[in-house]
């Protein structure tokens, strides 16, 4: 036995013309907790899928506890115990935890007697690592942190002694995440391994022994967590230095372009999405709205947007009542003209149709511009003089016209989503996520880019997951939680700590 | 995988499997295959009016083809081009027994085929509407309204149209106002000579629709509707577009197009309406356009395919006994089987070729 749990040499992968993985080495130590941390794209999950099986390396080794071995398919990952927790986790939701944690593994064919082995198993697992999972809780009557924990349950039931997590805490609260970080200690006193695949460079510094850091497909460094820092970490992920904060100066905000009163969506079950909502974004300020993702925060974003029907209420936008437009027009073209741009949270669902070109995508939602067409037909000039127009201004990369958005990086998408909607140059603009899943080099040009649109007096509504973008952007915090508002803090005030609590639901 | 590559390699190595399948087949049944396929080929394209058959034959499945394309590129499928093209039989039928001896044909037939876009555009409403407003799916809906346009007719031919006096199952027959031109009459009325088959002006119109149907779906703010909410409905209505509405016009439209299909039938050839008259050719245009990638010139391609199949199946059958209608259907389900579910069959063998000549 060798002191490395898990060994890669030299691995390569291709897709396509994209070199994902370029040569890539680590080792990896028993009993260690060992992050990973890159910017997207920069060929983390591939190299992780490949430890899982999912994908055959074109060329390159692996060793498991110092053994070559070929990883042909996830089965084979699990015969070696390599577990992995999923980003989306992969659960039945009407089953309980325990028939869950069974599923794939059931151990013949009457299902009782493994089942009753596996509730044995399962109690000593809980105690061992304190993970607090009720075997016969249904799995979707869980809160997400728990079906989390649900899933490294099953990785461990299958006897996995090293546990990949991918972009665990993107979901997690703040407090959540730090029950997670204690059972992952939990696990690594027991001896075993966790690869922990992450952007967030606090986590990294917070609970892993050694990190990898990888760019573009290569590794940029292997290092002893405990002698870089944060600030050298983001350097070598970047390649050049990054200002993790956003210079900008005091909000000048001035009259109420956004004023909603009592706003309520409630779904056919009668679940409350939205809870009497009040608030204001005037002009000229970014109004951050915090949460852990499901609390009602998209919703919100698409009942503004004109996409989804409240159930009560009143949206006021430069003074008017939005219900009582008539228009012929479905409400989110009609509201788009007057102003409101939508930067949606989920672009590759909703902000872009992927299969469609960039120069297509440049005018999704202003496809009835005038000036886009001529005798009913598409000015095809027009199209590509707006679409090289945003290219250049946002430094869109690749920068061709022609080409698929679906083949641009999320960092590009995002730009041609955002380019889009602010040419429309709108008074009040919906932004949801606004830099999830692009590397930081955008990240700083997109808030850049934000502020200068505050500061010209635009009024933004900013909903993200991520606490930091919200502090560095926002110049007044809501805190969402349940459906409902749960705190209102300024920016200068705001900690995530305080937020955190908020998030989780205790009201100010 | 280059774009040409998949639009010209897969689809002819397709091509061959279903024809080698065919061959053997053939051989089996004790018929020298190689004898079988140029009789096909030259009857298809071996003399004037062989040729004339094919593009009539082609010109109904261009337009089914285009009527499946259009559903298809709002993201449904639409099985119901043959009770479309029935029901616009219907239309024309009623118009042309109404009228045919009052109006002249300049009026007559633009209102024929009026009629033939309303009829076929109706009876692909109800399951646009129902699938935009209430969710029940297009494919079984659809599936069901052909069986009911074909009840619906046999009953109205039956009992209510038929021929006075007669036993056959069909209408009196239209008056020469009617008539839509044979392209060999209007070839003669220039001082060319063409061989005399039912090859009509349809096949023109037929041509500027393959025009009109790219230049709307790909030029157009309304296919740009079309193709969004085909392939991304959250997309469109993030773009504050009317989903339930494009699914409504996009049924209406393709019910349109497969009418047509009707008047190529009854007013450029038949000139009456017999019970049997769409003979399949609704389902054919599935074929087309999935073998035509729903795209105007794949289309033409593909129906003039399945329009030589048509004809030359049909020669050969009166060559060689051993092979009946059935097997040439036979053959256009293998073709069908090939281009459309085992479309991907060669891909990854092709792709993996490509892919060696990149890298060195």
């Amino acid at each position: 036995m060798t002191e490395f749990a898990i060994e890669l040499i030299g691995i390569s992968k291709r897709f396509g013309t994209v070199l994902a993985n370029s040569d890539v080495s680590m080792k990896i130590a028993r009993g260690s907790i060992h992050g990973i941390i890159g910017e997207n794209g920069a060929g983390k999950s591939t190299l992780m899928s490949i430890l899982y099986g999912y994908y055959q390396a074109d060329s390159g080794d692996i060793k498991v506890n110092g053994q070559d071995v070929r990883i042909r398919n996830s089965q084979e990952a699990i015969n070696l115990g390599i577990g992995m927790v999923h980003q989306h986790f992969m659960l039945v939701d009407t089953f309980t935890v325990l028939e869950n944690i069974v599923l794939g593994a059931e151990g013949g064919l009457v299902l009782q007697q493994g089942m009753e082995q596996a509730r044995e198993h399962l109690k000593q697992l809980n105690r061992d690592y304190s993970l607090e999972v009720d075997p016969d809780a249904v799995v979707g009557d869980l809160g997400v942190g728990l079906q989390q924990r649900v899933e490294i349950l099953k990785a461990l039931y299958r006897g996995a002694d090293v546990l990949i997590l991918d972009e665990p805490t993107a979901v997690l609260t703040p407090q959540e995440a730090d029950h997670l970080f204690r059972i992952l200690r939990a696990l690594k006193e027991q001896g075993k391994t966790v690869i922990l695949i992450t952007h967030k460079l606090r986590e990294v510094m917070d609970i892993t022994d050694g990190v990898t850091v990888m760019r573009a497909g290569t590794v940029v460094g292997n290092v002893v967590t405990a002698d870089v820092d944060k600030e050298k970490l983001a350097d070598l992920m970047v390649g050049r230095k990054v200002t993790l904060k956003v210079d900008k100066a005091a909000a000048k905000p001035g009259a109420a372009v956004l004023d909603v009163r009592g706003l309520g969506l409630t779904d056919e079950r009668g679940v409350k999405l939205l809870d009497k909502l009040d608030f204001q974004v005037r002009a000229g300020e970014i109004v951050g709205i915090a949460g852990v993702s499901g609390n009602g925060q998209s919703e919100l974003l698409e009942v503004l947007a004109g996409m989804l029907e409240p159930t009560e209420g009143e949206i006021r936008y430069k003074g008017e009542d939005l219900a009582k437009t008539r228009s012929g027009l479905p409400k989110a073209a009609a509201w788009r003209r007057k102003g409101i741009a939508h930067v949606p949270e989920d672009r590759s669902r909703e902000g872009l149709v992927k299969a469609f070109s960039t120069f297509e995508n440049a005018i999704l939602g202003y496809q009835g511009d005038k000036s886009l067409s001529r005798r009913g037909l598409f000015s095809r000039k027009a199209l590509l003089a707006r679409t090289r127009e945003f290219i250049s201004q946002f430094d869109i990369r690749p920068g061709n016209p022609l080409l698929r958005v679906g083949l641009l990086s999320g960092g590009n998408q995002q730009k041609v989503v955002l380019a889009r909607e602010i040419h429309a140059n709108p008074d009040l603009l919906l932004i949801g996520q606004p830099t999830r899943g692009v590397d930081i080099g955008a990240i700083e040009f997109i808030h850049k880019r934000l502020v200068q649109l505050r500061d010209q007096g635009k009024a933004i509504l900013l909903v993200s997951v991520e606490l930091d973008e919200i502090l560095a952007l926002s110049d007044r915090i809501l805190v969402m939680a349940g459906g409902q508002i749960t705190g209102e803090v300024s920016a200068e005030e705001a900690d995530t700590v305080s937020l955190g609590l908020l998030m989780g639901g205790h009201k100010h | 995988m280059p774009r040409w590559a998949q639009l010209t390699v897969l689809p002819a190595l397709n091509l061959m499997a279903a024809l080698l399948v065919t061959g053997l087949v053939t051989w089996f049944i004790g018929e020298d295959p190689w004898e079988c396929l140029k009789l096909l080929v030259h009857g298809a394209f071996g003399y004037g009016e062989g040729i004339g058959y094919t593009l009539f034959y082609t010109t109904g499945f261009i337009f089914t083809g285009l009527a499946v394309a259009t559903a298809f590129h709002a993201g449904l499928f639409n099985i119901g081009g043959e009770g479309q093209a029935y029901l616009a039989g219907l239309g024309v039928t009623l118009v042309v027994l109404a009228f045919d001896h009052t109006l002249p044909p300049i009026v007559l037939v633009p209102l024929c085929i009026l009629a033939a876009m309303g009829f076929g555009a109706a009876w692909a409403f109800i399951p646009g509407w129902l699938q935009a407003r209430r969710g029940s799916h297009i494919v079984v809906t659809t599936i069901m309204f052909n069986f009911i346009a074909y009840s619906l007719m046999l009953y109205l031919i039956g009992h209510h149209l038929i021929e006075a006096g007669s036993q056959n199952p069909t209408t009196r027959e239209f008056g020469q106002n009617a008539w839509i031109p044979a392209l060999h009459q209007v070839a003669a009325g220039m001082g060319v000579t063409l061989p005399s088959t039912p090859l009509n002006l349809t096949f023109v119109m037929a041509l500027l629709a393959c025009a009109l149907f790219y230049l709307i779906v790909w030029h157009s703010r309304w296919g740009f509707q079309l193709r969004t909410v085909g392939v991304n409905e959250s997309a469109a209505r993030y773009a504050g577009m009317d989903v339930g509405k494009t699914i409504i016009i996009a049924m209406c439209v393709s019910g349109a197009l497969s009418g047509f299909a009707a008047i190529n039938e009854l007013l450029g050839s038949t000139h009456r309406m017999n019970v049997a008259f769409t003979n399949g050719v609704g389902f054919v245009g599935i074929a087309v356009a999935l073998m035509g990638r729903n795209h105007p010139v794949g289309i033409i391609l593909s129906a003039l395919l399945f329009g030589a199949l048509t004809q030359g199946g049909l020669e050969l059958s009166f060559e060689k006994p051993v092979i009946t209608r059935e097997m040439i259907i036979f053959i256009q389900g293998l073709i069908i089987l090939f281009c459309g579910a085992l479309e991907n069959l060669f891909e990854p063998f092709i792709a993996g070729l490509f892919k060696r000549k990149d890298d060195k």
